[in-house]
Formats: C-alpha cells, structure tokens, sequence
C-alpha cells in the first residue's frame, strides 16, 4: 500500500514529459497576450510642425497618450538658452523650437494644466510643477516630463521613430525611454 | 475546535489543516477500479482531457473574441486567425475538439449500453450522463453561433424555429428566444452568455453529479461481474496485486487511462493541424447574411442522426418524433426490463437490438447531411421509423430476456 | 487481443461515419468539376508571330485602346479615373501594363476580338437586343487580323512584368481586383499592405472626414458595379477557406461551370497567374498556414514522445498487477 502512489522511473519520466508540453504551451499563451501587430503598426504619429502658434499648448495623440506641443516664443528661447539644461529638452525643427513631451505628470501619471501666462506646468493632482521646457520646478515628480521617441523629417515630427536627436537625448540623460 | 500540533514539515502543516493525505486515499490511493477492463473504460479521462482544452483555448478566445454582429466574424476570421499570437491554434483546438468530444461521448454511452452500465443502481450515472450529453449540446450549438458566419446564423435561424411547435404557430415563444424577429443583435449576445458563462457553469456541476454517481455503484467491469469491492481492497492492500480484483485509481487505472490519452492526442493533434475541414464547415468562412440561405444547410455531423428524425416527417410529426429522439436515451434504464448486467453479446436479442440501433443512427447520421431527395429521402425515412420503433421494442424483447 | 479487436471495431465505425458524412455527402451535394490546366481549349490558339512595333502602333494608334485604357509602365494614364469609368461602363477599365503576363495569349485574342465570348457572358449581352459591352470587338485596321491581334498582343507582352517580377498581389490586383475587395490587410514577408476596394488599396485617413468620403466614393463604385453585375461581387478575404483552392480555381476557369447564367466572366489567366492568384487569397486569408505546419510538425514529435512514455509508464505500474 505504501509504494501505490509512489512513482517508478518511467512515472518521473513520463511527469517530466508532461512538463515540458505543459512549458511550451505557456510560450504560446504568452504570445497570445502581446499586443496585436496593428497595434504596434499603429504606434506612429506624424505631425506637422508648421501648423503651431507660439506660447499655445496643443495635445496631440501617441499611442493613446497625450503629446504635449508648446512652440516657443523667441523670449522664452532666449531664456532656456540661458540654462543648458533647458534648451536641451527642446526640439529644433526648421528655425523653431518646440517642447515636445509626453503630457503625462511624472509622479503618478496625472495630466498636468498649462498656464500660458505664468509659462508653467501645473500638475493639480499633487502639485508637481514644471516650467515651459517640461523640466520639472516643483516636487513630487521625480523629473522633467518625458520625452516621446521623434524622428525629425523636414519640417515634420514622426513619434514613435528614434532619430539622432533622440539618442543624444538619451545619452545625455535629458530624458528616459518613454 | 480540532487540536493543531507544531508541524514538522509543509505536508504535515496542510495535513492538518486540509487533510491532504486523506483526500488522496478517498480519491486516488484507495478509489477502487475493477481491474477486468478494457481502453473503452479511458474515454472519462478523455472527456476530462478534452473538456480542459475546449476550457483553455476558449479561454484566449473569449480574449479577442467580439460578441457584436458588426464585428463578430471579423474578430474571428480576422483578429483571432491572422493577428493574435497562436490565435489561429487556438481556435483550431477548439473547433477540432468541439468535434471530436461529441464522437469521444457517443463512444462513451454506446460502451456504456454494450456493457448494461446503467442498470442496478446505476442509473444515476446513465441520467447524469444524459444530462451532461444534453449541456454539451447546447454547448456546442451556442458557440456554433458565435463566429457569426452563413452556417452560424441559418444554423440559429432553423434551430429556433423549431421552438415554434409546428401548428401551434409559437412565434412569440420564438421570438422571445431570439429577442428579435430574426437572429440579430440581441440572439448573438445571449448566446454569447450561455456559450461562456451559464452553460459551462452547468457542466462543471454535472461532471461534478456525474462523478459522485460512480461512488456508490462503482465502476462497471468488462463481463458485468459484481465485486466484493471491500474485500478485494483488502487483498490488494495486503500486497496481492496480482490476485486482486481491483486496482487503484492512481496509479493503476491513471497509468492506463493516460496511455490511452496519450494514443489519442496523436490522433487529435493530427486533426487539428492537418485535417481541420470537417469541423469548421468552410461555409461558416462567409459571413452571416439574412437575405441569402447557402445552397446546403446542415447540422455539425454529432446533430444529423435526430435532424434527420425531424426531416421525413411532416412538421408536427417530424417535431414530436425529434422530441421524442432527444429525450429517449434518458429512459434507457427503465426501458431495458432485464435483469442482465452483462455485455450484450451474452444477451440474447438485445445482442442485435444494439447493433441495429447503432448501425441506424450511423444511417440516420449520414441521411441527414446529403441532400433530401429520391432514395435519400426513403433511406432517411425507413431509418427514423426504425430508430422509433427500436424504442418500442426494447421493453418486450428485455422482459422475455434469458437470466445469465 | 481483445483490447485490439474492439479497437479495431471503434475505427471502422468511426471512419464510416466519417467517409459518410464528409466524402460521400459532400459528393452528392457539390458537383465536381476537373480542372483544364488553364489551356481554354475552345479558343484558337495563336498562329501567327507578333510583332512588337506594330503591335505598339496599333494599340495606340488605329485599335483605339488609350482611348479607354490606361498604360502607367508607358506613362500613358487612364483617360478616365475609376469613378468616371464606372458611371459610364458599370466596372473601371483596366489598365493594360500587366495584362500580358497575367491572362493566356488565346484568351487576350479572343478578347480583342470578341470580348463577351472570350468572357463567357454572350447571355448577357445580345447585341440584338442592344445589349452592347463595354469594350467594343477590335475589327482590324485594314490588314490581316489575325497577324494585327498578334502583333498587340506581342506588343502587350514585351511591355509586362517578367512572370518572376508579378508579385502575387499584381496577379489578383489585375485579375480580380476591379470587381472584388479583400477587406482584410495583411503583412507578408514583414511588409504590411492595407485593405483592397475597387478603387485600389484603402489608404489610412489622419481626419474621419476623409476615411468617410472615401469610404462614399468605393460605395458609389459599388453601387453601379452592384447594376451592371445583377450582384456586387462578394469580399473574397476568406475565400480560400469557404471555398478551397480547388474551387476557386475551377471557377476561374470557367464560372459557367458551377453557376450557369452567372455575371461572372471567365477571368482568362494562364496556369502560373492562377497560382499567383491562389498564392495571394492564402497570403491574406490563410496567413498563418507556413507556422502551421512548422508548429504542426513540432507538436506532433512532441505528442508521439509523450504517448511511448505514457505507455511505458503504464507497463511499469501494471507489472505488479498482472
């Protein structure tokens, strides 16, 4: 009675057998879970960067998140020149600078309100703020809005592509992969 | 409150708070099989098998799958088929076992019949049977709607109509159903609900039904031969293997019935691959249109025997002989006036009463998918009367049955 | 033994079962049809060699063929754009830069000459009654026809695609894609195409207005195709599962075979488009077919492997109970 449960080699062979085919068909419910291939095929927006009036904050879409575009006036270039920090997180297209960011809050994903006067980012859920460069001037969030992956194509803006000038933004630690 | 002592290893702890060792003997160790079987006696833990994966790939179906008329086939033929990672896999184990459960449980009862598995207080398990042979109809009827495709609409267009009772012109009652006039929006969303959720509820707890019936009576044995269950156990447990009439359930019965699985996911996996056709109707491939009935209509190939039963007749009659064809079986027990629990070979005339109402459901079977014309129609016609009239007979050919 | 002879009895009656209500059924309900290899055996074949400069100035000169048709490989656009063509034909004109790669020489002569006979539709269009087709019959520009159908037709040849070059999407595009749509896009060797219409592939629109407005210009086209045909022609994304290459393939080659009376015109292509054909209605509604088998392959060694040790393993456990 005491060996009727135990197993014998072919037992623990065939168990092992058995784990294999029950390993592999996770690997296919794995895949089941990824995102669609029109999903991913999706996940690139191109703007057109001519269209932007200064100082006016417009919310674009990426991949189901907001995309914030804030075209500088020449005065607040002027200004962020003056800080390295700054005029690094600003995107170059034609003569123009933009902030391009992801117009998530980087604390717990809150959207935050620009103030068009005051030239800042106020995020309402917990008070983080951040200047027109999206860099961040008040806690809690940990650090400057995110970048989104673009690509620079004449005077046209593609997310969701890396180009050079996103890799060296990347290097430099003006932003995390977003 | 019981007594807990300081455990002494993991088993030990759940030991005493579930009593896993206990479980084990009730249910494995000491669940007595009889040993006199054959692979016939493997088709449970096939069933148990198949149900899983129908359970598994239904499971990353419902992911995707859209119960929307606008949307439904597409998220089949299209999301599921050619974007989802292995969607195209799941759904052909799916379709494929849909198929080959129902040819896995006409084996299953026709074995039971062979053997007199339902008689002498065993009938609970034959009803239980029945009950869970009726689930997964309805089963596999719901989810036969839910591609939404030519064969799923004319297929819940033909079936609901039949609820309409022939001249009792029960048209609400249909429309209540459907919840529209024709098969639209609202009949593909409750059959969605039943496919997912209420039916499967129910077959989970007859499995459940059907399993604790077995307790009591036991197993039946190839030659109908009653066991001393208790002292048969005894003599297995002193270590007389060999002499014992019974084995366990695990690992004895368990190593038999997985050999038996194993044989038979070959066969399986071969159809779910290679030879798909049969069970996922290529004119389900176009999509549903209520203006236009394909050329053939037919049932999957486990329905035909009683739609062919409803075809010959005029409605009423083919409606209450088709009645009569779903809800016979479950007499079964009470119709067979025997005594004899043993294999119908050592039966005298229900020996050919078996064949015959084998071999006329195969006919039934066939005769319901070709179209019904000329010496179709005939062959159909003749078969359904003998099926019905195989029933009439079974009581008086069973009451003057020889006791063995 | 035993075990072995009821076995034995399960397998017959299942494969009966099958053999029933599968291949027996499915031959009493379906006609079958035997394919002619794509050689259109009731047309004339070619007799006479073509000569290509000629064969040039005919199609654009005295056989009036950019009158109607458009020639992108020589530049020359169609003279119509697909909704001005429908409105005035009931389908777009095809434009003729692949023509020649894609259908049979005998059925491009036939065409020229006698367009519904090569299309099979002659029920349809009794020039008694003044029911014309579209194109107009190409009688001849005052020398041999014979000798001038062959030049254009050498003609239209030398200006083709290699048959290496016609991708299965170019096949089904010429072939089928004036009359049918494949709603379903696709990707295949890591590139993705779009939607097929009518009127070419669906392009994607950033603002919905312009989704809809040319969602309105396929569904006008529809609209007069829909008269001209009696039935707008179905979608045919997953024809190669609801009908089968066999199928598909044996109506090509001639509709009249499965459907008398139809409007479907006998397509005219040669053997190896055909297969371009079948190639690309796989691509899009069968696209996981090559995973298929490689999967397929896989599981099978897997579950023969998991059968013997479930087998061995039972031989283990039984040794003591025999």
């Amino acid at each position: 009675m005491k060996n009727s449960s135990r197993r014998g080699f072919m037992g623990k062979a065939f168990g092992a057998i058995t784990g294999v085919g029950a390993v592999a068909s996770l690997y296919a419910m794995k895949r089941s879970w990824d995102p669609l291939p029109s999903v991913k095929a999706a996940g690139f927006t191109t703007l057109d960067m001519s269209t932007y009036k200064e100082n006016e904050l417009v919310t674009e879409k990426w991949r189901g998140k907001p995309i914030f575009i804030l075209k500088q006036t020449t005065e607040m270039v002027k200004k962020a020149k003056s800080n390295p920090r700054d005029i690094e997180r600003l995107v170059k297209v034609g003569d123009d600078y933009f902030m391009v960011c992801l117009g998530l809050c980087t604390h717990l994903g809150c959207i935050p309100g620009y103030h068009p006067e005051k030239k800042n980012f106020l995020c309402a859920c917990h008070g983080g703020m951040y200047d027109f460069t999206g860099d961040v001037t008040k806690a809690p969030p940990p650090r400057g809005l995110d970048i989104p992956p673009f690509k620079i194509d004449g005077n046209k803006l593609v997310l969701g592509e890396e180009g050079s000038e996103y890799k060296k933004m990347l290097e430099n630690g003006t932003t995390l992969r977003a | 409150m019981a007594h807990f002592t300081k455990a002494t290893s993991l088993h030990d702890w759940l030991n005493q708070r579930l009593g896993i060792d206990t479980v084990r003997r009730v249910m494995a160790t000491e669940y007595w099989i009889p040993k006199n079987i054959n692979f016939l006696w493997a088709m449970g833990m096939i069933l148990a098998i198949t149900f899983g994966l129908l359970l598994v790939s239904g499971i990353f179906l419902l992911m995707y799958y859209q119960p929307n008329v606008a949307t439904a086939f597409d998220s089949v033929n299209y999301t599921i088929m050619q974007e989802v990672g292995y969607g195209w896999l799941w759904r052909h184990i799916h379709g494929v076992a849909a198929s080959v459960v129902f040819l896995i449980i006409y084996i299953h009862m026709f074995t039971g019949i062979y053997y007199g598995s339902y008689k002498k207080g065993r009938e609970m398990i034959w009803i239980s049977g029945m009950l869970l042979f009726v689930a997964f109809s309805a089963e596999a009827f719901s989810g036969y709607m839910l591609p939404w495709g030519q064969m799923s609409y004319w297929a819940g267009m033909v079936i609901t109509n039949l609820f309409s009772g022939g001249s009792l012109h029960a048209n609400g009652l249909v429309e209540w159903i459907r919840g529209d006039y024709v098969p639209a929006q609202a009949f593909l969303s409750r059959f969605f609900m039943l496919h997912v959720l209420l039916i499967p509820l129910a077959i989970l707890g007859l499995i459940g039904l059907h399993f604790g019936a077995l307790r009591i009576p036991h197993v039946n044995n190839q030659d109908g031969e009653e066991i001393d269950f208790e002292a048969e156990a005894a003599k297995y447990k002193a270590g007389d293997k060999a002499n014992s009439k019974v084995i366990a359930f695990a690992n004895d019965f368990m190593s038999k019935d997985m050999m038996v699985v194993g044989i038979y996911l070959i066969f399986f996996f071969y159809l779910v691959f290679y030879h798909y056709d049969f069970a996922m109707d290529p004119v389900n491939f176009d999509p549903a249109n209520g203006l236009k009935t394909p050329a053939h209509i037919y049932p999957e190939w486990y329905f035909l025997w009683s739609y062919e039963i409803l075809r010959p007749f005029s409605t009423d009659v083919g409606l209450i002989a088709f009645a009569f064809a779903q809800v016979i079986f479950f007499a079964l027990p009470f119709l067979d006036r025997s005594p004899n629990t043993v294999p119908a070979s050592r039966r005298g005339l229900f020996k050919f009463w078996f064949w015959a109402m084998l071999i006329d459901m195969i006919i039934l079977t066939a005769m319901g998918k070709v179209p019904p014309q000329g010496l179709f129609s005939t062959i159909g016609f003749y078969a359904a009367l003998t099926f019905i009239g195989l029933w009439i007979l079974l009581p008086f050919i069973t009451k003057f049955e020889k006791k063995v | 033994m035993k075990e072995l002879s009821i076995l034995v009895v399960v397998t017959i009656f299942t494969l009966l079962t099958y053999f029933l209500v599968e291949p027996f059924a499915h031959s009493q309900m379906h006609k079958h049809v035997e394919s002619e290899a794509f050689v259109y055996k009731d047309l004339p074949a070619l007799t006479k060699k073509g000569d290509v400069a000629h064969g040039k100035e005919l199609v654009m000169g005295a056989g009036a063929c950019i009158n109607c048709h458009g020639i992108k490989v020589e530049g020359i656009q169609s003279p119509m754009d697909p909704m001005i063509a429908v409105q005035a034909f009931g389908v777009n004109t095809p434009d003729l830069s692949n023509v020649g790669a894609v259908f049979d020489p005998n059925f491009l002569a036939m065409h020229i000459k006698n367009p519904t006979h090569a299309l099979m539709i002659e029920h349809r269009f009794d020039e008694s009654k003044g029911q014309m087709h579209p194109m107009p019959p190409f009688y001849g520009s005052g020398g041999d026809l014979d000798q001038e159908v062959a030049d254009m037709i050498a003609y239209l040849q030398s200006i083709a695609p290699k048959a290496e070059e016609l991708t299965p999407k170019m096949a089904f595009e010429t072939a089928c894609g004036r009359c049918h749509t494949i709603n379903y896009p696709y990707t295949k060797d890591g590139k993705a195409h779009p939607a097929w219409t009518q009127i070419g592939e669906k392009p994607t629109f950033k603002k919905k207005q312009d989704a809809l407005a040319f969602e309105t210009k396929v569904l006008d086209y529809q609209d007069k195709l829909k008269k001209y045909m009696g039935a707008l022609p179905p979608d045919l994304s997953m024809y190669i599962r609801s009908r089968g290459e066999h199928y598909i393939k044996t109506f090509i080659e001639n509709p009249q075979n499965y459907l008398k009376g139809t409007a479907m015109p006998r397509v005219g292509v040669n053997a190896e488009c055909a297969e371009k054909i079948i190639e690309h209605l796989k691509d899009v509604g069968d696209s996981k077919r090559h995973m298929r088998e490689e999967i397929g392959k896989n599981i099978m060694i897997y579950i023969i492997i998991f059968a013997i040790f479930a087998i061995l393993w039972k031989k283990e456990v039984w040794r003591e109970l025999h």
